[in-house]
């Protein structure tokens, strides 16, 4: 736990942290507006965005590709709405449309493009590559305040960091307008508030979060931490203020303990290779959920009879 | 090419995999109408990924049995029994606590797909067993498919067909009134769980083919699209079949015509652009025909207020009023009544003062609430009725 731990481990925990929180936070409201599954739309949909960014640009940097999937997520959410509008569809099924055409769209197009010289193909948009963010330059706890090991860091790691100082203060600034637009949107809008552009905004925000969590972690994180976390916190509490704490706590757990369990679970069971951090963070918060199921205080509708 | 492979004259392999590549998208097609008209679309996402670890298991159980870890029916029979659990943590979770279903799906999803790669990195790990091949279950694979796999699926689709239609009638009910189904004596929760089984059994017979992220595309698509065209469910059922059908078959053909063409998400594709279709130009419900309707509509507003205007010998500025005017020979091109106009003026105005007179009458309250402005009172009234109307009128009436 000292020099090795900094250099392989630290900066992938960090980022899987961030990214876990960047995406649960934005997950509470998306979960309690009855929106959960964007996250899963988001997370399908940016991977044509990301190959026809690579296609326009020839290269697989990082801010054409976060471009190009946010204008595909913003692409897929006009769509879903104008399908739901013009074809009086029930959202479920216009999104499940949208995404899966999306979806197919990218691979089709990942085909037929010559990919064979960068690192893109479409396992890698999915589990991502956590372990491999590790920071080379780190020789112990010391290169933290080393300026000239710190330029070294994975680049992931300060843009991730960004996307979540972003996803706080949307949060933060627009705290009471989202809280009662959520809960009450009529009377929001009775009171003047703009209800329309701050669920687009919400949208927006959770889009980013996803893009920004898909370029360092892939896509099952962000579909898993969108919903998950948020859902175990609501069966902890009826505060909405409570929610949010208990979602940051088990997106972090899941990430933290995910990331160990994955990287050293199989040395300690006398296997010889980690194995994906990314699935092993999904599970686990899988699992957190289903202990919030079973045991969680308010796990039961208000109303509901306690045994049923 | 084209023709070539929509021929069937591509080779044996190719013809397989069109043949059982349409069979799949009709059953698909067909037992997706039912999720979509119970809208519950998207818990056929939460199966179909929930599918992998199950595989996964199944390829490790067999390894470590000493068989062949790529034996599809026993890597079928294992996504099934996950997808099964699957669906019984989504329905554990939407009855059992508060959370709303869309929660339950994504949770589902999510952590059974993120299980599932946990598995595959495990099984890229062992040194024993053939391996490679279980990621081809993400995207499917005809690449190499032997004739046994293709019959499963041919034999699977036909099968799921079957019960489809036997099971049409109670499982359009409760998609669309579970209430007035269960009050019909029907075991709305074992037709539900029928409905769901089906769903399940179309995840893993296309998995192969289709793959596990883009099968959930011919469950939905194709029904989304056959609804534009009826508004009867067994008309609903029918065209989604064909579109499914349609889109599989030619997903298939087109998809063997060149190596970098892979059959899912060609297969989703050739769907999508059936929906589009459907979407444009369906009648009733596209979106052509709301134009049109809408055209129609304005039309009819415009020339009804041009004629009166007419009548009362009011000038007409506003553009579109006095082109349509004008098309329909009511004006000459200087704005000035021509003789057709005239008379059907007088008739408008007449109508209007007939309509005033009978919303002024208490006894016509239930004929007076049809007033919009557009429609001929004859086509309200009797014309005894009329006649009855035109006393009050006075002599007016008679010009």
């Amino acid at each position: 736990m000292g020099a090795e731990f900094v250099s392989l481990s630290l900066t992938p925990m960090l980022i899987g942290i961030c990214a876990a929180i960047a995406c649960a936070l934005p997950g509470n409201f998306l979960l309690l507006r009855g929106q959960a599954l964007i996250g899963d739309a988001i997370s399908h949909v940016v991977l044509p965005g990301i190959v026809l960014a690579f296609l326009v640009t020839g290269t697989v940097a990082a801010w054409p590709m976060m471009l190009g999937a946010g204008a595909a997520a913003l692409v897929a959410v006009l769509l879903i709405e104008a399908i739901r509008r013009l074809g009086r569809i029930e959202p479920g099924a216009a999104m499940g449309v949208v995404f899966t055409a999306m979806f197919a769209g990218g691979v089709l197009l990942l085909e037929q493009s010559d990919t064979s010289q960068v690192h893109l193909d479409v396992q890698h948009a999915l589990y991502g590559n956590l372990e491999s963010l590790i920071w080379l330059d780190a020789t112990g706890w010391s290169s933290l305040t080393d300026p000239e090991a710190l330029r070294a860091l994975p680049p992931e790691l300060p843009r991730i960091v960004l996307t979540l100082g972003f996803v706080i203060l949307f949060t933060a600034i627009l705290w009471r307008p989202l809280k009662l637009s959520t809960f009450d949107e009529g009377f929001a809008r009775t009171l003047g508030l703009p209800v329309r552009a701050l669920s687009l905004g919400l949208v927006i925000v959770a889009a980013i979060a996803a893009v920004a969590a898909f370029d360092a972690v892939g896509s099952i994180i962000v579909i898993a931490m969108f919903i998950c976390p948020p859902a175990a916190a609501r069966l902890m509490t009826d505060r909405l203020e409570a929610q949010i704490g208990w979602s940051v706590l088990f997106a972090a757990m899941s990430a933290v303990l995910g990331y160990v369990l994955a990287g050293y679970g199989p040395l300690w069971l006398g296997g010889q290779h980690a194995i994906s951090a990314a699935g092993m963070i999904a599970t686990l918060s899988g699992v957190i959920l289903g202990l919030a199921a079973l045991f969680g205080p308010h796990r039961h509708r208000s109303g509901a009879p306690a045994d049923g | 090419m084209l023709i070539d492979a929509l021929t069937l004259q591509l080779g044996y392999n190719a013809s397989l995999v069109a043949i059982g590549a349409g069979l799949l998208g009709i059953a698909a097609g067909a037992t997706g109408t039912f999720l979509f008209l119970g809208k519950r679309a998207l818990v056929s996402d939460a199966v179909s990924h929930a599918t992998l670890p199950g595989v996964g298991l199944a390829f490790i159980l067999m390894v470590a049995l000493g068989g062949d870890g790529r034996n599809l029916p026993g890597l079928l029979a294992g996504s099934a029994l996950s997808a099964g659990l699957g669906l019984l943590c989504v329905s554990w979770l939407t009855r059992r606590t508060r959370l709303s279903a869309d929660a339950a799906i994504g949770a589902v999803l999510s952590v059974f797909f993120g299980a599932g790669v946990v598995l595959l990195t495990v099984i890229q790990t062992m040194s024993g067993g053939r391996q490679a091949g279980l990621d081809s279950f993400l995207l499917g694979s005809t690449a190499g498919m032997l004739r046994s796999d293709a019959l499963i699926i041919a034999l699977g689709g036909a099968l799921v067909l079957a019960a489809v239609l036997v099971l049409r009638r109670p499982m359009a009910l409760v998609a669309f009134d579970a209430e007035f189904a269960a009050a019909q004596g029907m075991n709305v929760k074992r037709i539900d769980l029928a409905m769901m089984g089906l769903a399940m059994a179309i995840t893993v017979v296309g998995l192969k083919m289709v793959g596990l992220i883009l099968i959930v595309a011919l469950l939905i698509i194709p029904p989304v699209a056959a609804r534009f065209w009826s508004e009867r469910v067994d008309h609903v059922v029918l065209l989604a079949g064909a579109f499914g059908g349609l889109s599989g078959y030619v997903g298939a053909a087109i998809s063997a015509t060149a190596p970098a063409l892979p059959t899912g998400p060609i297969i989703v594709i050739v769907a999508f652009g059936l929906f589009a279709l459907s979407l444009l130009a369906a009648p009733g419900r596209g979106v052509l025909a709301a134009l049109l309707r809408h055209r129609r509509f304005q039309t009819r507003v415009h020339l009804r207020q041009g004629l009166l205007a007419l009548a009362q010998g009011q000038p007409i500025y506003e553009p579109l009023t006095l082109r349509l005017m004008r098309r329909a020979g009511y004006v000459r091109a200087d704005g000035v009544a021509t003789e057709a106009g005239r008379a059907k003026a007088t008739r408008a105005a007449l109508d209007e003062r007939r309509w005033q007179m009978l919303r002024g009458d208490p006894r016509h309250e239930a004929a007076a609430a049809r007033y919009d402005g557009l429609t001929p009172l004859e086509r309200v009234l009797t014309a005894d009725q009329i006649t009855e109307l035109d006393r009050g009128l006075g002599p007016e009436a008679a010009r």
